[in-house]
Order: C-alpha cells, then sequence, then structure tokens
C-alpha cells in the first residue's frame, strides 16, 4: 500500500508548498548566486563540486562524496530506506572559466553566465535538504543528490554514467532538474550524435582560384548534409552546432571544423543519416587536396518510458494542480544515461527564461518556487509508490 | 616600529579563521550582543538584490549571526529601494531618520543615521557595489570584535600585498590610499600605515566608539574615523581582516580628485581638533609600505629625504658666467 500518501493529497500539498516555499526564496536563490558565480566549464567543476560538498556537510547528509569522476554525491537517510530516489542536475556550463561569472539579481530575474543550464538546477537540488526540513517532510526512501561533472559537449555525460555504473546503490527512478524552462517534461531520449568533422585543404588547393580554402570545403559538405533527406515522422533534425575556421580577412584558411548534432525519435535513423555523411566525406576525400574526417564524441540510442507511465501521468497532474503547462521534449542529456540503465526517470525545468536575448544568461524569480514545489510533489509521488511503472 | 610589529601580529587576520559562522553566532550569543548590518545605498540597483539575498541566507536565515539588516538610501533614483524590499530588506530613506536634524546626501551621512535606526551592539557597514558579495565580507569584519573584546573598529582589506621579486608590490590600497592617505599617515601618524586599506568602505565596530565619533558626510568619513579612533583608543583598538578579492566598478580620476579633496579636508580638520597645528610632530622621512610572507605580515620602510637645491641665481659661478653682479 502507497502509504497515506495517496495522489490528492499530494496535490493538495504541493500548492501548500509553492506557498511555504516562498519564505525560503532568498536561501535558493543565495545558492544560484554562489554557485553560478564559480566558473565550471566542462572537466572543470572541482570548485563548484567543494561548494556543493559544503552545502551537503552544512545539511547533515550521509555518505558525502567526491568521487573519481569529480561528481559530488550524498544521502539524504529515508525513514526506511528501502528504495532510492535520485535527483541529478549537470554541475558544468558551456562558459569558459575566463569569461565573467558574476550574476545579477533584480526584482524579477536573476542573470549571468550559465545561470539557467544549469546554475539553477544544482541549486535548487543543493537546496532540496533544507527545503525538505523547512517543510518539515521525512521520505521513506533515500533521496540520492549527485551534481554531475563532464555533461556537455566532450564531456557526453561521462559523470552521471560513472555514477550509475558505479554507484553500490541500486536507483529505483530519478529526477533529473534544468534550470529551463518550467513545464519541461522529458521522460524519453532521442537517438542522438554528435560529431565533429575536420576538413582540411593541402597549400596546393588553397591557391586554386585564389579563393579556395576550408571554408569553401566545408560549405560543400554542409550543403550535402544539408541535402540529406530526413523525415518529419518520428522527428528527425540535423543540427549545425558551430562551424570555426580561419583568423582574418585575406587567407584561405588550411582547415575548418564544423561541430553538429543527428537526432532522431526512430531506432536506426541516426545511424543511417551517419551513414550518408561518410558517404558525402569519401566523395570529397576522392577531391585531391582535401581531407574530411570525422570524430564522433557521443552518440544515444533513442528510448524511455511510455506516455502513461505512472511517473509521466503523476508529473502531469501534479504541472496541472500548479497551473504549469507541460512542455513534452524527448532529452538528449542526463535522462539518457538513465533509460539506458532501465532507469524510469523524468527531466523537469524550474523556471521561465529571461526575455534577454541569450536565454542561458537569465532567469526569471517567480516561478524558481512553482518549480521547487512540483519536484517535491514528484519525490513524494514516487516515494509513495504512486509512480511505480 | 616595533608598535606596528605586535599589532600587525595580533590583530590583523583572514577571513579564513572565522569560516565556522556556527562558532560565531555561539560566541555572540555567550557574549549577549546583537549584530546589524547596514548597507548605505544610492542608485545601487545591479548589485543590491545580490547582497541582500546572500547574507540574508546565509547570516540570518542559514545561521542567526545578523540580527537586523537594513538598507539605508541617500535618494535613490533607480530601483534600489525596490529591489531591497522585493528581497525582505528594511529599507530606509535616510531623510526620514531623525528628521529633525536635516537631511545631507552623503554616505557618512547614512552611515551617522544607522547608529540612531539600528539597534545593534555592533554595527557592520558593507557598500553595496561589491560584484562579487559572499558572507566574509561580514564573517571577517565581526570575527575579531567577537574574539577579541579589546579591539573596537575592524577595517577589510583585499588583496593582500604580496612580495615581488623586483621589490613589493603596492599594498593593494587604492590608488588614493597610496597616492594621498599613506604618505600623510607616513608624515604624521606613522603607527596607522599599519592599516592596509584605510579607505575600504566595509567596517564592523562598537556602538560605543559609534556614538563617540563625530561623522564627515562625505568622502572624509573614513579617514576621520581611523583619526579620531586612534586618537581616543590607539592602534589597539583596530583589528583588520584580509577578505580576498573585492570586485567593484572603478571611478574615474575625477571622482578620486574629488575625494581626495574631501579626505584632506577631513585630515587638516582633524590636525587642527587635536591641537596639532603648531605642534606638529618632526616630520618623518621614513615611508612605510607592508608586505605579506605567507599570513604574516611586515612593514617595508624607506627613507626617503627631499633635499633641496637653491636657485641658480645665488651660486656664484653662475652669476659670473652669465655676467651677473656678485651678491
Amino acid at each position: 500500500m502507497p502509504e497515506q500518501h495517496d495522489l490528492t493529497r499530494i496535490l493538495d500539498d504541493v500548492v501548500r508548498y509553492r506557498k511555504r516555499t516562498r519564505e525560503l526564496r532568498e536561501l535558493v536563490l543565495a545558492n544560484v548566486v554562489m554557485i553560478g558565480e564559480i566558473p565550471s566549464p566542462t572537466f572543470g567543476e572541482a570548485g563548484r563540486m567543494d561548494f556543493l560538498r559544503n552545502r551537503f556537510t552544512e545539511s547533515g547528509l550521509e555518505s558525502i562524496s567526491i568521487d573519481e569522476a569529480g561528481n559530488c554525491t550524498a544521502v539524504l537517510p529515508g525513514s526506511k530506506g528501502e528504495r532510492n530516489i535520485l535527483v541529478a542536475a549537470h554541475a558544468d556550463t558551456v562558459y569558459d572559466a575566463t569569461v565573467d561569472h558574476t550574476l545579477y539579481v533584480s526584482e524579477d530575474r536573476i542573470s549571468g553566465a550559465g545561470v539557467a543550464d544549469n546554475s539553477l538546477g544544482l541549486a535548487v537540488m543543493a537546496s532540496l535538504p533544507i527545503v525538505l526540513e523547512k517543510l518539515k517532510i521525512k521520505l521513506n526512501s533515500n533521496l540520492v543528490l549527485v551534481g554531475s561533472t563532464r555533461s556537455l559537449g566532450r564531456g557526453d555525460l561521462a559523470g552521471l554514467r560513472f555514477f550509475l555504473d558505479n554507484s553500490k546503490l541500486p536507483i529505483n527512478s530519478a529526477i533529473c532538474l534544468e534550470g529551463v524552462h518550467i513545464g519541461r517534461l522529458s521522460y524519453s531520449c532521442l537517438g542522438m550524435l554528435r560529431a565533429e568533422i575536420t576538413c582540411t585543404v593541402s597549400p596546393d588547393r588553397q591557391g586554386d582560384g585564389e579563393s579556395f580554402g576550408a571554408i569553401a570545403a566545408m560549405n560543400r559538405i554542409v550543403g550535402k548534409m544539408l541535402a540529406i533527406r530526413i523525415p518529419q515522422h518520428p522527428r528527425t533534425s540535423i543540427i549545425m552546432g558551430s562551424l570555426n575556421a580561419g583568423k582574418g580577412y585575406k587567407a584561405p584558411p588550411p582547415s575548418a571544423v564544423l561541430r553538429f548534432e543527428v537526432r532522431s525519435e526512430q531506432l536506426g535513423m541516426v545511424g543511417e543519416i551517419l551513414n550518408e555523411i561518410e558517404l558525402i566525406l569519401a566523395e570529397m576525400n576522392s577531391d585531391p587536396g582535401i581531407n574530411a574526417t570525422i570524430q564522433i564524441l557521443a552518440r544515444r540510442r533513442p528510448g524511455g518510458i511510455p506516455f502513461k507511465h505512472p511517473l509521466v501521468q503523476c508529473a502531469r497532474s501534479i504541472m496541472d494542480k500548479l497551473d504549469i503547462h507541460p512542455l513534452v521534449a524527448p532529452s538528449v542529456g542526463e535522462l539518457s544515461a538513465l533509460i539506458a540503465r532501465g532507469i524510469p526517470g523524468v527531466t523537469l525545468g524550474i523556471t521561465q527564461a529571461g526575455d534577454d536575448d541569450d536565454s542561458a544568461s537569465s532567469v526569471m524569480v517567480k516561478p524558481i518556487m512553482t518549480g521547487i514545489a512540483q519536484v517535491i510533489g514528484m519525490l513524494q509521488a514516487i516515494d509513495g509508490g504512486l509512480c511505480d511503472g | 616600529m616595533d608598535s606596528i610589529n605586535k599589532w600587525l601580529s595580533e590583530n590583523t587576520f583572514h577571513h579564513g579563521q572565522f569560516w565556522d559562522i556556527l562558532k560565531l553566532v555561539e560566541i555572540k550569543r555567550q557574549k549577549g550582543l546583537k549584530i546589524s548590518l547596514c548597507i548605505p545605498t544610492l542608485n545601487e540597483e545591479k548589485t543590491i538584490g545580490k547582497e541582500i539575498v546572500v547574507f540574508k541566507s546565509e547570516l540570518m536565515d542559514r545561521y542567526p549571526l545578523i540580527d537586523e539588516f537594513a538598507v539605508i538610501d541617500s535618494g535613490s533614483t533607480d530601483r534600489t529601494m525596490e529591489v531591497s524590499r522585493s528581497y525582505g530588506a528594511d529599507t530606509y530613506f535616510s531623510g526620514d531618520i531623525l528628521p529633525e536634524h536635516g537631511f545631507k546626501r552623503g554616505k557618512g551621512e547614512n552611515l551617522w543615521k544607522a547608529i540612531h535606526q539600528l539597534k545593534g551592539d555592533i554595527i557592520v557597514y558593507v557598500d553595496a557595489d561589491i560584484k562579487n558579495i559572499h558572507p566574509r565580507f561580514v564573517t571577517g569584519l565581526v570575527g575579531p570584535l567577537l574574539w577579541k573584546d579589546s579591539i573596537q573598529y575592524v577595517k577589510a582589506f583585499y588583496d593582500r600585498p604580496l612580495a615581488f621579486s623586483q621589490g613589493i608590490r603596492p599594498s593593494g590600497g587604492g590608488r588614493v590610499t597610496e597616492i594621498l592617505v599613506r604618505p600623510l599617515f607616513s608624515l604624521f601618524f606613522p603607527e596607522l600605515t599599519a592599516l592596509i586599506q584605510p579607505l575600504s568602505g566595509e567596517y564592523a565596530v562598537r556602538r560605543e566608539v559609534l556614538e563617540a565619533m563625530p561623522f564627515p558626510i562625505g568622502y572624509g568619513v573614513e579617514t576621520s574615523h581611523i583619526l579620531d579612533v586612534y586618537h581616543k583608543w590607539g592602534l589597539g583598538a583596530f583589528g583588520q581582516t584580509d577578505l580576498d578579492q573585492r570586485v567593484h566598478r572603478n571611478q574615474s580620476t575625477l571622482s578620486l580628485g574629488k575625494m581626495s579633496f574631501g579626505i584632506l579636508q577631513s585630515f587638516l580638520r582633524r590636525i587642527e581638533s587635536f591641537g596639532m597645528v603648531d605642534k606638529l610632530p618632526e616630520m618623518s622621512n621614513i615611508f612605510r609600505q607592508f608586505q605579506a610572507h605567507e599570513s604574516r605580515y611586515e612593514q617595508v620602510t624607506q627613507e626617503i629625504i627631499e633635499e633641496e637645491r637653491p636657485p641658480m641665481s645665488s651660486i656664484p659661478q653662475y652669476r659670473a658666467l652669465r655676467g651677473l653682479p656678485p651678491l
């Protein structure tokens, strides 16, 4: 029997939590500020992990450690401890340590490098023990908190994957936290390929027509990749992320690097598109003086739990009660590491992005407490056995 | 000077010595003290929200070190007050405190009125323009007052001076300190050169000291405080704490000129009120700077003698060369 936590009671409680958590707003925002001002590029998350470890120690958590992958983990023991609920948030950002990480707090928003992705998500995770304590919520299950490293780009979720592969605690369910957008509900992950194409052009060819260089060669590759026929359903896309080449105006560059992702809901589709890209590169390489190679940085298989899974349905009910409009979107983040290991989980967003030009640099303050109430409700639903598939 | 070295070793701290906030809270409770935090403001909407959030969360909600927390404003025309109120700070327009004494626009006015408005036995003043705000800006200043009853006034300093291979780096006191205040102190109050950043805007002071001092309204408030505390209680009443880095907006040279003028006025007024105008001490030729070895600080002295030559027209050889009559 799922204890006394039936869904109706939880739905009533979450509204109360939203009101109560407003009193805890400064505690959460201070964590956002103090975490967000510690630079944390992928592979350089140690500063944030030290802060997290101190926070976990202050909260009296158990088994606090920084593991070999640099993850900071801790356990808030449950009263029964029969199951383990994981809450994970990635600690790395796309911003280099040399970028100004000053955060600014105005009446309605917090702005600064990486606040949305994912200083806020990490700060909310760090705040959960004190929020639960202030709300006088004692879970039956152990709450396993993980600030994960090496998530983005070349990190390829290495931190969370290390934790899941080596943790002695069997994880029953999981929630991944992202700063934005509130209403985000990811319960499946896309098939994904993240890769770099490096194209070099020999000095002989660079003089060809006085303008041919790696940019022109890469432009041909990009054109051919965009001409690949991809299906609308199941959803599939090729995302050109960045193109780096050259240093000035006059000289054609000898090399160019294209970073891109292929995403698809359909099993096998990413592999088919990869085959086509490799054919494009083979064709380019038949041209004398051009050398194009691909380096695969990350791959994900599509998968997840079904829409009708109780975990998803509980999340939708809680969002509905809090007037949060669900935005169902598959993930290529932490959730895919869970799905790959058969762990049911969802990714939830905490607040709205600000309306600045760069949505990663500003988040709205007011919805944060609603986002946290939603997380607390989900923890109680999982803890009460309401989300078991 | 032995007194300087003794004071440096006993009364200079690093904020890391006060990392255990729970312990500070316990000492505060044992001594029956109340601590108030005052942030004087004028158009600080960009940075005030973060200061309030961090101090309120870490030093009131999480650890009850601060009993009271107020923003005292000189009449901001931006949203400083609205932002402050939105995060739960008590906010006051300086003109509304002691209105019968009028309103003067200036930081010193806000600091002075805070003594009347706030209840704490210790008042901590922290400027509102700090970009890298952190609880250490309060714990590092309060800590020495809780630890040592003999200390009355604790100043912050930043960017610890480091020995370089080619001499020493300027002690990080800021341009006005290094160009104006340190030379003045070296000449007239050599012991006070031990204060590495006498003009820093962050300090914690016991009420009985604050209520006994006059307050310049403008730029001279820090300088006059130091001179008054020194005159009445001596060097031993001071403490100073290294708070590591402080990131803030830079002031223009024009602003620094105005600041220097205000400081000079306060300095000369103190020389007058201390009865020193016609009894100036023998001018010292020793210029004092400081350097650090690990956590130990020591003074570095240089003898600077400004010798003078007479007018060339008084030199016989010159007069002969130029066909001038002998004197």
